[in-house]
Formats: C-alpha cells, structure tokens, sequence
C-alpha cells in the first residue's frame, strides 16, 4: 500500500522501526498532492521545501504521538511565518507571526505541518463554495461539494492528500464534511482544546478538532491538541486523558432523539444511519428512546448568536493593521471601501445579520432571546444524558449535494447543518463515522457526548468501525 | 430668569499596573512607537484575551475608597465601535454589571466604576494619521458620577477630591501629563427651580482638572445665554479646545453611537468572593478625610493645618514621622517645605530643631537661620547650631556675671526699674544679650535681673 | 416585522454596499428575519440566558510582564506605515 495511503497508527510503526524516514513520508504526500490536487482544490497553500525541512529535523524514531506524520492545518489557524487568509481576500498578505496553541503541540509532538487547506470564508458555510480562492471537491464525486467550512481539511483525509489534518467547527465545520467525505471528524467539548490562534467566527461555539482516517487516529490527535492553555481563558483546566477507546459498547446506553429524523430525510442516508444504530444494538449496547424538544429551534438560535459574535469578531479587518486595503477619502470611507471589496457575499450576509440583531432596539427580541433558547437547548441534552451515556443521530440529513445546488438560497444552506448546531450550542462532544454510502456517496453517523466525555464517545465509534469495513472503502482519483 | 447649571462627569483614570489589561505588554509611559504590543493587544487575527488580575483588584481597591456596592458577580462585555486606535473595533469593557456601584467622594455622588481597555494614541498629520498602539490595552477604570454638581468649582473640587483618593490608594498616579487621568462632562441648564433636566451636551477632551474648569466656565454662560436669546438646546457632543477656550460642536444625536453591547464569550464572568474581598480591603490606605480628622483630634492641629497637610500624602507621612513632642510647631515648619519629596531634610530633624526652641536652646529668630540651613545642607539641626555656635547660654552663672556688669553700668535704668518702671528692664536686658553676644537666653537673662533687682 | 434599514445596518458594520447588494441583502436579511422568528414561540419566561458553555469564572493572569514583538514584524504586515507607525487615511470626526 502506498505510503499517503496509510494511518497514523500504521505509519508511525514504520517510521519508529525505521522501515521508512520521514522524509519519504512526506515525499509520497506531496506527490500525491501533486498529483490530485489539481482535481480537488483542497490546499490553499503549501511549502514542499519547508515540509522537507521539517522531515528532516524530526527524530521519527522517536516516542512522540506525531513524529513524521505530515499534518494539514485549516486556513483559520496561525503558524508562524505562513499566510492565513481564512480564504478572504481581506488576509491577502497577512504573514501569522505566532503560533496557535494547538500547532505549538502538534510541533511538540513532532508533526509535520504540511500545507494549509481551503475552506468557506471565515469558516461560514457548509460546502467551501465560499471560499475566495475557489471551490473544494470531493474525492468521491467531483461534481459535488466536500461540506463546509473545513471542506478541505476533510477533503484532503479522504483523498489522502494528508494523514489527518485540523479543521473548526462551529456548527458542524467538522461533522458535516467528514460525512460527505467519508472520513472521522471529531469536535471536541467547548474548552477541551484551546481557541488561541483560531481566527474566531463564533467565539462561544467555536472548537478546533481533527479529521482521521481511523478512530483510532482522532483519539491520537486530541491526546496531542487537548489540555489547558492559560492564553485562551475558556480553555478548561481539566486533567487529558488516555482515551483508551477500546472496551467496546456492552452495557452502554445509546439515545436515539426522535427529533432527529425527519420528513424529507434522504431515504439511503436514514437507512445507512439506522442500519448503523442496529449493529450498534447487535455489539451490546442498549438503544433507549430519548428526546431533544428544542432541536427545531437550534438553527435559528444559531444563526443569532454565531453571527452577532461574528459581526464583532469581524470587525478588526479593516485594513489599519495587517491584511489588504481599499483606500478611500478618509478612515470611515476607507474602512468601507476595504469591507466591501474584502468580504464575500456570504461573510457580508452574517455580518448584517448580526450587527442587525444587536443594534438598538432589537437585542432583547433576537439576541438575548437566542441565548435563552440556548439554555434551553442546552437543558434538552443534560436531561437526555441521566438517560443514556452518548447520542446517535444522522451526521446529515443528505449526502454531498452538487457544486451550486444550494448557492441560491442561504436558508436551504443554513439547515444542512441542522443535525450538527445543537452540540455546539450545549457545548458538548461529537464526532462523525463514515457508516455506509447513499449510492456511491459517503454517509455519516453521529456520536453526541456529554462535555468532556470524549473517552465513551470514541468508544462508541471504534466499537462501530471495527465491526464494518465503511472506513478502508477509499475513492478512486 | 435665573439658571442653573447640572454637571455630572466621567473620569477615566489608567490603572498602576505593570502590564496590559489583557496581555503582558509593559504599560511604561514614553516608549518608541509600536514597542509594547504583541499580536493581542494589536488585535491580531486568532488572540484571546486573559485579565490581568491586579487591575480588577485595583478598582475594587478604588471602589471601596470610594464607598462603592462592589458587585460580586461581574462580567466583561464587548463595546462595538469602529476607531483606528481601537485594534479589535470593539472594545472589552463592562455594561450591566461593572465591578463597582454607588460611592460618594465628598457631596458628589458616584453612579459606578467599571474596568475597560484603553485605546491607542493617534497622531495627526496633514494628509493622513499614524497609530502608536503603545497605550492600547492598558487597564481603564471608567468613574461615572452622578450629576451633583451645579457649579465649575464644584466639578474641580470633586475631581482635585477624587485624585487624591486614587493617589493616595496607589490604584493609579493620576498624572494628567501623562494622561492617566481624562475626562468628560455633562451639563445641561435650567431655570432655578425646575426638577428636571435640561438638554445634556457632552464635553470631551479636557486633559486636566482646571481645563475641566476653565471649560465650564465658557459653557455654561454659553448655554444660558443661548436660552436667554429664546434659542432650543439639543443634546450634542462637544469638544473643549483649551487654546481657545471655547466648546465647538462635535456631532449631533442622530449621529450618536449604537454600541450593540453584549458579552464577551472570550473572558468568563469574576466572581468577588469574600476571601478576595478581605485581601483588598486589608489593602485599604486611610481615606483623606479620615486622615484630617485624626490629624485634628490626635496632634491637636487646626483644621487648616490637617487639610494642607492630608492633601499632599508624602506631606501628611512626613508630618507623622516628625510631629515628636509639639506637633503644632512641627507642622508650621513643614508646611513651608515646597517639595517634601525632594527635600534634604529629614523629618527627624524638623523634630529635633522643635525641640531645641522648645527648651530654649536657640530661639525662635535663631531656628529660622537653622532651619534655611537645614532646607540647603540637609544638616541635623544640632550640627548646625554647633558649627554657627548658636546655642544660647543658659548657664545661670554666666549670665548672673554680664547682669551684675549690666546693673552697675547702668545706674538709671536700675532706678526707673525700682520707680516702677517695669520696662526699664528691657534695656538692662539688652545690655546683657549684648555682653553675652546674643547667646543668652532672654528669658533666663529676665528672670536673674528681676531676682537681683528686687533682691537688693 | 420589523423595518430593515440597510444603509444604516451597512454603516455600523462599515460595509460599503454596491445598489445590487443593498437589494439583495436586504431581502435575505428580512427572509432571516421571519425565520428566526420562530423563536417568538418558545416560553423563555424565567430560563437563564447562555452566555459561556462552560461554568468557568476568575479566569486572570498575574501581573507579569512578557516580552513583546518586534516592532518591524507587525509594521511588515501594515499596509502602509511609516516612523513607526501605522498610518491610515485622515481620521474625520
């Protein structure tokens, strides 16, 4: 098999051993880069020579989690010395001069960082059609979209164009393109992974989390970027654990929220999700009927508080400090000029969205009233867990859908994300399992958690993947 | 029609802190442009913020001198407004629950004090503007006062009151050339009677506590004539121009701010609790006020004396350490002092110079001449009057020698004494300090005269 | 539902709209608008609003100096400066 082809696990036996370095690792991804990048779009921007570089520094035989395993990071994450333009034209000639705490660990750990990946502006959208610098595919179809925003975090797993790579997700930028791509994505609780130097979309639900090929592999990587960072004041001091994901699911109680299927669903992507639930029963887990009340609400919630936190976050590229600028005839009309030329059509949206939704007058009826429905939300998910110990529901409600079907019509878009919203406002930990195929197209099962349970969440997903073959099924490029 | 005025303000004060309020830049005032930042304090794409712990405690330090509610659940939100010296365009500051609520210095009432971060400082050229980024980020403690005030006196007197506290409290050196303390006004008029209040126009930019003043002084003569003239005041921004002490107009109401509050979900909520509390509190210098009074009550000093005193802290320490056995007679010498902090003297001298007049071992007259000294040469008093060789001679028979040679020198002066004349002994004094080449002490000279006098 | 100003909400964002997207967004953002009204449903009386995920609080750092940056690295990503500073068109009140 070839060597981009491989895990994390089987590579870092190899590289331990010696059998390979990790330069020829590192070689074998950037030839296949090379070679199919051109049909997927999923790197933005990659040093061959730096990645060298770093290959040959790295003691491979080494005990550390990630020596030698070449690693590729979401555009939104700042690494010292590189670009990271979010894909906005706005970060054209921005040069990060620090690195993200979870780039700091992946570095400790001997990683190799090998490019960075295309994703929707600011991580706003669910299928990388807003990205600047031009759309993702996916590996199995490239007529068709590979989610969003990480599209090309996961498209790159999938098309082995990386061993495992970074993304964020703030309302499913992680689940829901590792679905449609066929690989694990795992979001971790909010404040098990530190948010510094993430470029914040939505500073309350943002978190950063890995894309894999393996179970086992998404348990390797938040060993190396969980734990506490004193930069990040909602990172939450809490010891890491081992996440030891074997032990299997006998005697777990699993919930199935009945809100979670609904009319309209993909026929194949239900059947995929409930086949998936059965083999879950038949390993030994009891499957127990629970409730999400609020889950109808989640996007609305969602789209008040993600975008009112984004209206701010937002606010600082203007063009005075870093980035491109439109210069116009004095400050005010220049910080418009720049906005207006740096900002896509999408981004523009959410900002109008929620600096709407805060102005005077309206606050109470929109943004405060989201954030009490939040806690409602948030409520559904602490009753739901004294009745089981994880969640299954569908990753998405359909598989990838093609380039340009949901352009039109950003609510049609907004509610692909339906399935994935309501974690992220509780807080808690989910994670996505390749569990079937919709015709020929990947489809997702979901593992909700309780916050900072990933340990039974990973559980859950190895037990699944070890009884199926859906995770070695690969796409021909 | 006779008018009043209503003045309430709003004081920023920067807080005595080593590093920013979110990162640890230094604070140092007059650094090289662009030399205390870091990606967070200049906003930079991806940084978090995390709060500096000593300028929480700093303003509820500053909230208890001040008599404030010191809220026990306090939390952080964001201010959106777009400014080239604001590196984030929002501004982390506290909108409904601030760190500190209610408090009065002196009559004025104090609405609340919260913590925010301070802006960056501009500089403006002929075509365009720079940014030193050096300030951003350094810890801000908004007081916003209750409109008290009725009178450009009573706005300099509680801000002159408010300096003090804060010095006093090491909560921050209130130094206006530096711009630690700011600040900005509101004053509306009335007539004399009415309840309620006028159209409030705001005044910024005043850098120091008499251009507060002096801005007063030309705005609200301008406001009442306004009226007088039959014209509508309306609600408006207005900046001070100190140079040509005269108010323009900055933007109307319509153009005012809609700073769409809300929280940070970057820095969680503080949480005083009492533990916290008792720390600070155990911080707590003595407030003025209550330094004036004991001053009066336990050195038995005059009003006025305490109040000069207390209003300078070094000058009231110094005192303390000096006051010895006549605190009065300590505190006149003191008060003459014009720069206590630089002065050569120590207090134990000013001591040992009261108590050396006091036992009659130089006079009142001589203790100038020492004290002069003292002030240029920074001399222990005794060492002085050694080397100037001023001690007065208070040996009973040096002195009964120079009167009897006194007495027999002066035959009618001794006669006028013994007709009555009680003042003919003035002379036969004189003539013995004379003798004695001033040395003696007048008083024991007087005493051994009249003895011998009335004796023989 | 409520009016929608787009020039206004445009202006705080510091957003320069061209006519196209004025009228575009404009509908979006009332289409939004109706959706999240959804909300208006839910009985919100007495429930807590969800500002954090996590119960964290008195999250502070000591007052300890730490080094800053260098002055030429953050001016190199300026889009123009000079005398070390960052330079921006004219600041108009």
């Amino acid at each position: 098999m070839s060597l981009f082809a491989l895990t994390i696990a089987e590579l870092r036996e190899k590289l331990r051993t010696g059998e390979v370095s990790a330069r020829e690792v590192t070689q074998a991804l950037l030839n296949r880069i090379q070679a199919v990048d051109g049909k997927l779009n999923a790197y933005l921007w990659l040093n061959p020579d730096d990645a060298l570089a770093q290959a040959e520094r790295v003691d491979a035989k080494s005990d550390k989690l990630l020596a030698g395993i070449p690693i590729a990071v979401k555009d939104v994450l700042n690494v010292d010395g590189q670009p990271c333009t979010c894909a906005s034209k706005i970060l054209k000639g921005y040069t990060s001069v620090y690195d993200a705490q979870v780039i700091t660990r992946l570095k400790q750990e001997g990683a190799i960082i090998l490019g960075r990946t295309n994703m929707d502006e600011f991580a706003m959208g669910s299928s990388t059609e807003n990205s600047s610098w031009g759309v993702t595919r996916n590996p199995w179809d490239l007529e068709r979209i590979p989610g969003g925003s990480s599209g090309g975090s996961a498209a790159c797993v999938a098309g082995d164009e990386a061993i495992a790579s970074l993304g964020s997700d703030t309302g499913g930028s992680i689940r829901q393109p590792a679905a449609v791509t066929g690989c694990v994505g795992l979001k971790p609780t909010y404040g098990r992974v530190s948010r510094y130097g993430l470029v914040a979309f939505a500073s309350s639900l943002d978190q950063i989390g890995p894309f894999t090929k393996t179970v086992a592999d998404a348990a390797t990587m938040l060993r190396v970027i969980a734990g506490h960072d004193d930069r990040d004041s909602t990172s939450v001091p809490r010891p890491v654990p081992q996440y030891s994901i074997a032990g299997g699911v006998k005697g777990l109680r699993l919930g199935l929220p009945k809100e979670y299927f609904i009319p309209g669903m993909d026929r194949e992507v239900e059947a995929a999700v409930r086949a998936a639930i059965r083999q879950l029963g038949s390993l030994g887990a009891e499957i127990v009927e629970i409730s999400l009340p609020h889950t109808e609400y989640a996007v609305a919630v969602y789209y008040l508080i993600a975008t009112a936190e984004a209206s701010a976050n937002l606010a600082r590229f203007d063009g005075v400090r870093y980035g491109a600028r439109v210069r116009g005839e004095d400050v005010i009309d220049t910080y418009g000029k720049t906005r207006g030329a740096g900002f896509g059509p999408e981004v523009k949206r959410r900002i109008i969205l929620g600096t709407y939704a805060l102005s005077a007058g309206y606050y109470d009826a929109y943004y405060l009233r989201a954030q009490k429905v939040r806690t409602l939300i948030r409520q559904d998910f602490e009753k739901a867990f004294q009745k089981c110990d994880a969640i299954v529901t569908p990753t998405t409600a359909e598989p990838a859908f093609k380039i340009g079907e949901k352009s039109a019509d950003p609510l049609k878009m907004y509610l692909c994300d339906i399935f994935t919203i309501s974690c992220n406002l509780a807080g808690n930990c989910g994670i996505s399992v390749p569990c079937g195929f919709a015709g020929k197209l990947p489809v997702g099962l979901q593992i909700l958690g309780k916050a900072f349970d990933e340990e039974t969440i990973l559980r859950v997903a190895q037990a699944y993947e070890q009884s199926t073959d859906w995770h070695k099924q690969r796409p021909v490029l | 029609m006779d008018f009043e005025a209503v003045i309430g303000l709003e004081v920023h004060v920067q807080l005595k802190t080593r590093t920013k309020i979110f990162c640890g830049c230094a604070t140092d005032f007059g650094a090289e442009p662009n030399t205390r930042v870091c990606p967070v304090c200049l906003g930079y794409p991806g940084v978090l913020p995390v709060m500096n712990e000593e300028a929480i405690r700093k303003t509820i330090l500053a909230g208890l001198m001040i008599g404030c509610d010191i809220t026990r659940h306090s939390k952080w939100d964001r201010k959106n407004y777009f400014y080239p010296d604001m590196p984030k365009n929002y501004q982390i500051s506290q909108y409904d629950l601030p760190l500190c609520l209610g408090g009065k210095v002196g009559a004025v009432g104090v609405t609340r004090i919260h913590l925010e971060e301070d802006v960056a400082k501009s500089f403006h050229f002929a075509t365009n503007s720079g940014v030193d980024f050096n300030r951003a980020g350094t810890p801000l403690m908004e007081i916003v006062s209750e409109p008290d005030m009725r009178t450009p006196e009573d706005a300099f007197n509680y801000l002159t009151a408010l300096k003090e506290i804060l010095v006093t409290g090491g909560v921050s050196d209130c130094d206006m050339e530096k711009g630690q303390l700011r600040c900005d006004c509101n004053v509306s008029v009335r007539p004399v009677g009415q309840v309620t209040f006028g159209e409030k126009i705001e005044i910024k930019n005043m850098n120091s506590i008499s251009g507060v003043k002096r801005a007063l002084e030309y705005e609200i003569p301008r406001q009442i004539n306004a009226l007088k003239r039959g014209e509508k005041l309306q609600q408006e921004t207005r900046r001070w121009d100190d140079d040509d002490g005269k108010t323009f107009l900055m933007r109307t109401k319509e153009y005012a701010h809609d700073y769409r509050y809300f929280p940070e979900p970057d820095l969680m909520p503080v949480v005083v609790d009492d533990t916290m509390l008792a720390e600070i509190r155990r911080q707590l210098p003595e407030l003025p006020e209550a330094r004036r009074h004991r001053f009066v009550a336990q050195y038995g000093l005059p009003d006025y004396d305490a109040g000069v005193l207390v209003a300078n802290g070094a000058l009231a320490n110094f005192f303390e350490q000096a006051a010895g056995k006549n605190p009065k007679a300590a505190a006149n010498w003191i008060m003459t002092v014009s720069e206590i902090t630089t002065t050569p003297i120590q207090p134990e001298h000013i001591t040992e110079l009261v108590a050396a007049i006091d036992a009659g071992q130089i006079s009142g007259k001589q203790g100038k001449d020492v004290f002069a000294e003292m002030l240029a040469a920074g001399k222990p008093p005794a060492l002085i009057i050694k080397e100037k060789g001023l001690a007065q001679v208070s040996d009973t028979g040096a002195i009964e020698a120079f009167a009897e040679q006194a007495i027999a020198a002066n035959p009618k002066s001794v006669a006028d004494f013994r007709a009555g004349n009680k003042a003919a002994l003035n002379a036969l004094v004189g003539q013995v300090m004379k003798l004695s080449k001033g040395k003696a002490n007048p008083q024991l000279v007087s005493s051994v005269l009249a003895k011998k006098l009335q004796g023989s | 539902m409520p009016d929608v100003d787009i020039n206004h909400v445009a202006h705080l964002a510091r957003i320069e709209l061209t006519d196209a997207e004025k009228v575009k967004f404009s509908a979006q953002l009332k289409d939004m608008l109706a959706y999240v009204d959804q909300l208006s449903r839910v009985d919100v009386t007495g429930v807590e609003p969800t500002a954090h995920a996590i119960p964290l609080t008195n999250v502070l750092r000591k007052d300890e100096i730490r080094p800053s940056i260098a002055t030429e690295r953050i001016l190199k990503n300026a889009p123009e400066s000079a005398r070390d500073l960052f330079i921006v068109p004219k600041i108009v009140e």
